[in-house]
Order: structure tokens, then C-alpha cells, then sequence
């Protein structure tokens, strides 16, 4: 009987061990792949009279009348000051003669569709914007203002090099590039603000429907056509200045440009509608 | 003295001590009391990442009140902002984990 009562222990606490095991449910793992596979399962069903291809051109895609008038729009796009004013820039050397294709893959030409990235160097998600005030102060240059103007001028001249490449963004196997990523979803479809929204709640649940006099877009293919050109705004925008407004109408205190989470974001909705092609710059009302 | 008489005693009586707080104005301490609070809750909503713009607004309505010796706005303005906190806290607390319910699958 002695013999038996410790192998009778070990016995009842493995089995203990096996029925906790079984009843705790396992963390989910992240999985980007399976995500951005529904993500476009979901536009695709709502939406099934959109081109997959078309869910890039956001609230035209939505609506006929918006298309036609957009479609005018396109034959004097109000963005083309700031892509001459963009090209000029980025051919413009520095101070210490080197340009800003000296910072880039393929001297800055057609690499707008990798960004953003996760540098595994550095830890942390590397955004176009990110990367040209690097490169500026790399440089010994001052930062641009992230919001609009010269920054929108040069991220508009970039993408317009890569329209039509699909986007081709990667998550390394590091577990921070998948917390990024994840930090990134939880971003997207947090309620936040004085009116309970959450970017899902306009741009997943809503896209087509009206808010006030505007069409909101699809999440789906949302940054592809960045920076934009708003109406609204009278002029550029970049995805920090987006983001920024978005959180402002819902009465949410907006964090800084190019912060973690906003990168974060970026990087999450920019993977969810990799194989959609660049379509910036891009006007929108 | 009659049950009506009694009972009119005690309404009036009831009356005025709910009346009483409002009927007295504001004083700098009431302010700076309401204020703390509203900040204290502001400044946890911040550590949330989840403060909301009419929040800092009502905060700054209270100090420009208060600039100007007007408690009673003052420490209203103060009140509203600490409610305001308040609200974006359980709004960021419930959302830790509800998010999830909105996800596509």
C-alpha cells in the first residue's frame, strides 16, 4: 500500500493535468492569412457587384453617381500639383547631395506597394512616411510635417510609381511582427471616441451607406489609393492625416502621427488587402 | 398638529435640503475639488489611450471659468469632464476584449 499511494498520486494528478488541459481553451493563435482571406471574403459577399480590383477606388465603388462625377474629376485630378510638386522633391538633392532614392529599394521608383514593413532590426513597423523623414534626417535634414503638404507631395509622386503593383506586404516569422499586426486588428476594430465608433464600425459594417453627405469606403483596399487629395480638406492628405480625422469624428483624442498603434493599424490594413493594386494618388470628396 | 400639517412640514423640509446644495454658489475649493477629480479620471483615460476630445473640452471651459471667478460654470464645466472620463474608461475597459465580437471571420 505504500508502494501504491505515491503511483496512485502521480496517476490522479496526471489525470487532473489532462482534464484541465482539455477544459482551458487554447489561445487562438494569430493568423494573418486565414484574417485577410475573410476580410475579402466579407466585401466580396456584401458586395458581389464590386471588382474585386475596384473596392480600391472606396466610395466609387459604392456609387454610380459618385463614380461618374469621379470619373470627370480624373481628367484634371486635383492632385496633380502635388505629384509635379512631389516629382520635383524627390529629384531634388540635399544639402549633402545625396537624394531621397539613395534611402530606398530601386532609387524610390514602384516600391510604394511594400510599405509598410517590419523591420526586424529595429523591432517596429517602418511606414513610407517613417522612412522619408528618416531618410531626411539620415540626411541632416529637418522631418516633414507628417499630415499633409510636402510629406503628401512626396508619398503621392511614390505611389503614383507603383500604381497597379498589387500590395505585397510581409510578416516575417517574429513574433513582434505578428503582436504588431495583431496590435494593428485590435486598433481597427476598437470602439473609441465620444460616439462609440470604431473604424470598423464605419468602414466594415457601413461601407455604402451615407454618413451625412458622405459615401464611406470599404476597409477593403481603404490606403490603397493614399494620399489623397480631399475636398473636404481643400487639398493633400497622407494616411497619418486620415487616421487623425477619422479619430476626430468620433470625438476621440487622436493620437500622434505615425504613433505605434497608427502604424500598427497601417501595417493590419494594408496586409488584409495585399494582391489590390497602388491606385494612389487619389481624390475623394 | 394634523397628519396633512405633518406631512406638508416634511415635503417642505425635504425640499430644501435637496435644494440646498444647488442653491449655494460655488466656491474656489468646490472647483479645485471637481477639478482634481476630472483630472485624476482624464489622466487614467490617457493611460488607456482612450481620452475623448469633449472631455479636454469640458476641462478647458472649467479653467477658463474658474480664470474668470466664475465657480458655479467652473466647477459644472469640471463635474461634466469628470463624467465625460468616466464614460471613455468603461468604454475603454469594456472594449479590451469585446473588439473581438466585431472581428470578421
Amino acid at each position: 500500500m505504500r508502494v501504491l499511494a505515491p503511483i496512485l498520486a502521480l496517476v490522479s494528478a496526471a489525470c487532473a493535468a489532462i482534464v484541465i488541459a482539455q477544459a482551458a481553451p487554447a489561445a487562438e493563435k494569430p493568423d494573418p492569412a486565414a484574417d485577410a482571406k475573410a476580410f475579402r471574403n466579407y466585401f466580396v459577399t456584401k458586395f458581389p457587384g464590386v471588382k474585386l480590383e475596384d473596392f480600391v477606388n472606396g466610395p466609387y465603388s459604392m456609387n454610380e453617381d459618385m463614380r461618374k462625377q469621379w470619373r470627370e474629376k480624373e481628367e484634371f485630378p486635383p492632385y496633380d500639383f502635388a505629384l509635379d510638386a512631389g516629382r520635383e522633391m524627390f529629384a531634388t538633392p540635399f544639402r549633402n547631395g545625396r537624394t531621397y532614392a539613395d534611402c530606398f529599394e530601386n532609387g524610390g521608383i514602384g516600391v510604394r506597394q511594400n510599405f509598410p514593413y517590419f523591420d526586424v532590426k529595429q523591432g517596429e513597423v517602418v511606414t513610407l512616411e517613417l522612412a522619408l523623414n528618416r531618410c531626411r534626417e539620415a540626411n541632416g535634414e529637418a522631418p516633414l510635417s507628417y499630415v499633409k503638404d510636402d510629406m503628401a507631395a512626396l508619398t503621392a509622386y511614390m505611389a503614383f510609381t507603383s500604381r497597379g503593383k498589387p500590395f505585397d506586404i510581409r510578416i516575417p516569422d517574429d513574433p513582434r511582427a505578428l503582436a504588431a499586426y495583431e496590435n494593428g486588428k485590435r486598433y481597427f476594430y476598437t470602439r473609441r471616441g465620444q460616439l462609440n465608433f470604431s473604424c470598423a464600425g464605419c468602414h466594415v459594417q457601413s461601407p455604402g451607406q451615407r454618413l451625412r453627405a458622405e459615401i464611406l469606403a470599404p476597409a477593403l483596399g481603404i490606403l490603397n489609393a493614399m494620399p489623397i487629395y480631399r475636398s473636404e480638406w481643400a487639398g493633400m492628405g497622407t494616411i497619418s492625416r486620415r487616421f487623425i480625422t477619422c479619430n476626430s469624428q468620433t470625438r476621440a483624442v487622436p493620437e500622434q502621427a505615425q504613433s505605434e498603434d497608427y502604424r500598427d493599424l497601417e501595417y493590419f490594413l494594408s496586409y488584409v488587402s495585399n494582391g489590390l493594386p497602388i491606385s494612389g494618388p487619389g481624390a475623394r470628396p | 398638529m394634523t397628519r396633512a400639517a405633518m406631512m406638508r412640514i416634511a415635503l417642505i423640509a425635504t425640499l430644501v435640503v435637496a435644494a440646498a446644495p444647488s442653491a449655494r454658489a460655488a466656491s474656489e475649493s468646490d472647483f479645485n475639488a471637481a477639478y482634481a477629480a476630472a483630472e485624476a479620471a482624464e489622466k487614467e483615460a490617457g493611460s488607456l489611450r482612450n481620452q475623448w476630445i469633449t472631455t479636454e473640452a469640458a476641462l478647458s471651459a472649467a479653467k477658463k471659468a474658474a480664470a474668470k471667478g466664475d465657480f458655479d460654470a467652473a466647477t459644472a464645466s469640471a463635474r461634466d469632464a469628470e463624467a465625460l472620463a468616466k464614460a471613455s474608461i468603461f468604454q475603454a475597459t469594456s472594449e479590451k476584449d469585446r473588439w473581438k465580437d466585431a472581428e470578421i471571420h
